[in-house]
């Protein structure tokens, strides 16, 4: 109870964070529609050239990079002697699984935007559209849970982008297969039965990395 | 010079794997002829590797409950043998997918898990070189290490039995006795996999005593420089 109340003043405050300094949250949401305008662009007019799994794909990448930017800065806004505030207030796990949860919250919303706007610009051949979001939601969290992990490695080794990318982008990969496997699925509108299978899996693998995480934030946190 | 019963044992089961995976009878399949051979070679690589880099993270299990220098030394040595495996692993399979399947390198999960994990252990030693303090770099990388062995199980264990695979005894459960191992290929196939695994920790061994002295020869360098 103790852990849950203070993992809900650890979100506020994460909220009320964001909400002040308004730039990094228009910042994230104006990468993701730059993004899907210069794949527009790219594509030329004849969007129709595009076909289902280049869709698929391409989805699920600018994600993967929105995700990565925006779960970048998890740790890097805030200075150290705030850091080291807060670790006198509150528990580690506390706030590994706070950060966890608003990036899933954070991610979700870039997520249904990007889908939305994605739609608009370049078609929308989405035959299972529940299952999609479903799946969308998965990847978003998903994708917090891991990220996080890795951004609070990355922090610690001085915050470098490069490293960001090349720590989380090999332990994300089984996620992605997955994730794309599904979304195929929900594009081709397959019965929902046949998913189940791979959408347990990514629920087990969710499972395992903030399991992981929820162990090993406190070693890291220490330093 | 004095060796331990393991290491002479080694010696005399590789001897005998390369003696016998060359001369020995082997059951004749149609594709696979004389390659079936690579099975005391490529199989070999990948439980040599499972077993070094589990013992990897093993040692960063290690670290972080007690912070030991020598601790770090051995996950990070047997990272390396764990990557040397694995790099042995994917030239020796491809060579054989080559023969077999006629492509150096196929849509095939398992060769996709091997090859991100090969990545997922040079982010490892990427990590470990952007870190600067001896000791933060000990911690942040054994943390690194644990977490992402617990991604590699599902990408190892788990993805390769829910999709269909060119390799044998996948798509399905695969049970080792699904391999139609015969008796002539188990009586090499065994000591083959013991015998590599002996060689594979005793180069970590190797490996960590010399981080180890290298260690020493330094800290005596700046005592030397210091005066």
């Amino acid at each position: 109870m103790h852990l849950l109340q203070e993992i809900a003043v650890l979100i506020r405050k994460e909220i009320v964070l964001e909400w002040r300094q308004r730039y990094a949250l228009n910042g994230m949401l104006l990468y993701i529609v730059s993004t899907v305008l210069i794949c527009y662009f790219g594509f030329g007019q004849n969007s129709a050239a595009l076909n289902s799994p280049t869709w698929n794909t391409l989805f699920w990448i600018i994600l993967l990079f929105t995700a990565v930017n925006a779960v970048a800065k998890s740790f890097g806004q805030e200075r150290a002697a705030r850091l080291l505030y807060y670790y006198t207030l509150a528990s580690p796990q506390g706030i590994i699984l706070s950060k966890i949860v608003y990036n899933s919250l954070l991610l979700l919303l870039l997520a249904v935007v990007g889908y939305g706007f994605y739609s608009v610009i370049l078609g929308n051949p989405v035959e299972d559209n529940l299952l999609f979001l479903v799946n969308v939601g998965l990847g978003a969290v998903g994708f917090s849970s891991t990220l996080t992990m890795v951004s609070g490695i990355a922090t610690k080794a001085g915050n470098n982008s490069v490293l960001m990318a090349v720590l989380s982008f090999p332990v994300i990969i089984p996620m992605l297969i997955l994730l794309i496997r599904i979304s195929k699925n929900a594009m081709d509108g397959l019965d929902r039965s046949i998913s189940y299978d791979e959408m347990i899996t990514l629920l087990a693998i969710n499972a395992i990395v903030l399991a992981v995480s929820y162990i090993l934030f406190p070693y890291l946190w220490k330093s | 010079m004095k060796l331990s019963w393991w290491k002479l044992l080694c010696i005399a089961l590789l001897f005998y794997t390369v003696i016998m995976g060359f001369l020995g009878p082997v059951p004749r399949l149609a594709i696979l002829n004389e390659s079936i051979r690579n099975l005391y070679f490529h199989v070999p690589m990948w439980f040599g590797m499972v077993l070094i880099l589990g013992s990897s993270v093993f040692h960063s299990i290690g670290y972080l409950r007690t912070p030991l220098m020598s601790n770090d030394d051995k996950a990070v040595t047997a990272a390396h043998t764990g990557i040397l495996f694995g790099g042995l692993g994917l030239v020796t399979g491809m060579a054989w997918a080559r023969v077999t399947w006629g492509d150096w390198w196929v849509n095939d999960p398992k060769l996709n898990g091997a090859a991100i994990g090969m990545l997922i252990y040079c982010a490892y030693l990427v990590l470990r070189n952007s870190l600067e303090d001896e000791g933060q770099r000990a911690r942040i990388s054994a943390i690194y290490n644990i977490f992402a062995f617990a991604t590699l199980v599902p990408l190892l264990f788990i993805l390769p039995r829910l999709t269909d695979s060119l390799h044998p005894g996948n798509g399905g459960n695969p049970g080792f006795n699904q391999y139609d191992l015969d008796s002539d290929l188990r009586l090499v196939f065994y000591p083959a996999v013991i015998g590599w695994a002996l060689l594979g920790l005793w180069l970590t061994q190797l490996n960590a005593r010399l981080r180890r002295l290298e260690r020493i020869a330094e800290e005596k360098n700046e005592v030397v420089a210091s005066r």
